[in-house]
């Protein structure tokens, strides 16, 4: 079971982040978890400065930007 | 190059509705059409060429360049790479925390806060194409003086105290700005056309309904307002007149993009320019949704702060320009 995480403090593309990963997991049947983090503390933990980013079991795979439908894919099949 | 759309302005407002150059009502149009159609098509090639060059931007790279300078010099880069990013402060708040956990002092990270909102590409744009590169100038030039200045005042009085305790305890840390995140390859010229694209369109997508509204109001005002009012009641330019702008701006949530026709619609009417730009900044960078954001990491007092110095500082510039104002002849 994977826990995934978007951080970012409510900005839109965040939120679209999530519900893209959302769909991707129901879609695949992922055996995975995500939520969104919106507390500033946890980009200071994760070393973030563009958000939306992606941590994935605790590790940052991704920030700065919406990911593409295929990366989502392929995070979830690992 | 830009009396184009003054053309297009008279063929559709005059020529394609029949409307009277004479009426309050063809003036109004016709302000909105010329307005309208500079402020898309410089926003769509501004945006798409900026964008291209600001592909492989990286903050983690600035931060590094950052942490490494004296005071002064970084509060003039912080303000520079504040008018680079783009407006929206969802995106200048974690780069606010990057810098201030990576020990960047505080005063450099508020130059770069301060200025962000103000000036970026957008602002430039859309003030070059109405009110003229002289404008333009001085508005920038105006909004790193507040952010540079401002950012040496918070240094003075060490601002960092009056971070939220999660942030100040990892400012005292000082983590090394290591850890690059995600490792950016250089970018094709393929990658650079689709981030230019997706920016172009999201900038777009979230400025287009203030160009109408701003432009709306703007021909409202220039069509409908009496000559001569304007120039009458606030063109004396009484002292009171720049705070009172500055405290009129606070409530009036828009961005640049928005503000600007209306500005132009003012000073076409006699307006004082300090009072104008003192309106602006006041209405782009003082802002209520702003400061809910910057309340997760500041605590009341420094925001109060941040706030209390902004106004000055916006009083003060706009004073300044209505003395100078006689010298500058703005090509409208």
């Amino acid at each position: 079971m994977k826990d995934i995480k978007v951080l970012g403090i409510g900005c839109a593309r965040c939120t679209d982040t999530a519900d893209l990963i959302q769909r991707t997991i129901n879609e695949m049947g992922a055996q995975a978890h995500v939520a969104k983090d919106t507390r500033p503390e946890a980009l200071v933990e994760h070393n973030v400065m563009s958000t939306p980013a992606v941590v994935i079991d605790g590790k940052v795979v991704h920030s700065g930007s919406m990911p593409k439908a295929d990366q989502v894919r392929s995070w979830l099949s690992d | 190059m830009l009396e184009i759309f003054t053309q297009i302005a008279n063929g559709v407002a005059y020529t394609l509705l029949g409307l009277d150059p004479q009426t309050s009502f063809g003036v109004a149009v016709h302000f909105f059409v010329k307005s309208t159609t500079t402020i898309f098509t410089l926003l769509v090639v501004m945006i798409y060429v900026i964008a291209l060059i600001r592909a492989s931007l990286n903050v983690e790279r600035v931060r590094a360049f950052l942490a490494g300078r004296n005071r002064v010099v970084g509060y003039f880069f912080g303000s520079t790479f504040g008018a680079m990013t783009p407006f929206c402060s969802c995106s200048s708040v974690p780069v606010f925390i990057g810098f201030t956990s990576a020990r960047i002092p505080i005063g450099v990270t508020m130059a770069f806060l301060i200025t962000s909102p103000m000036i970026n590409e957008v602002a430039v744009v859309v003030l070059w194409g109405l009110l003229g590169w002289q404008f333009t100038l001085i508005y920038i030039l105006v909004g790193f003086a507040v952010g540079m200045l401002a950012g040496a005042f918070l240094d003075a009085i060490q601002a960092q105290r009056y971070l939220q305790p999660f942030l100040a305890e990892a400012y005292a840390k000082g983590q090394a700005p290591e850890g690059d995140v995600t490792q950016r390859e250089s970018m094709t010229l393929k990658d650079r056309h689709l981030f230019a694209r997706t920016e172009t369109l999201d900038i777009l997508g979230r400025v287009w309904k203030w160009v109408f509204i701003g432009v709306g109001l703007g021909a409202l005002l220039y069509g409908f307002v009496p000559d001569g009012w304007v120039e009458s009641h606030l063109g004396g330019g009484q002292w009171w007149q720049v705070p009172a702008a500055v405290l009129l701006g606070i409530p009036l949530y828009t961005n640049i993009t928005g503000v600007v026709p209306v500005m132009e619609s003012l000073i076409l009417q006699g307006l004082p320019i300090g009072t104008t730009m003192a309106f602006c900044m006041s209405t782009v960078a003082a802002s209520f949704p702003e400061f809910v954001l910057l309340k997760q990491v500041m605590q009341w007092r420094l925001l109060l702060m941040v706030f209390l110095i902004l106004l000055v500082a916006f009083t003060l510039a706009g004073w300044i320009l209505n003395l100078a104002g006689p010298l500058f002849t703005l090509n409208l």
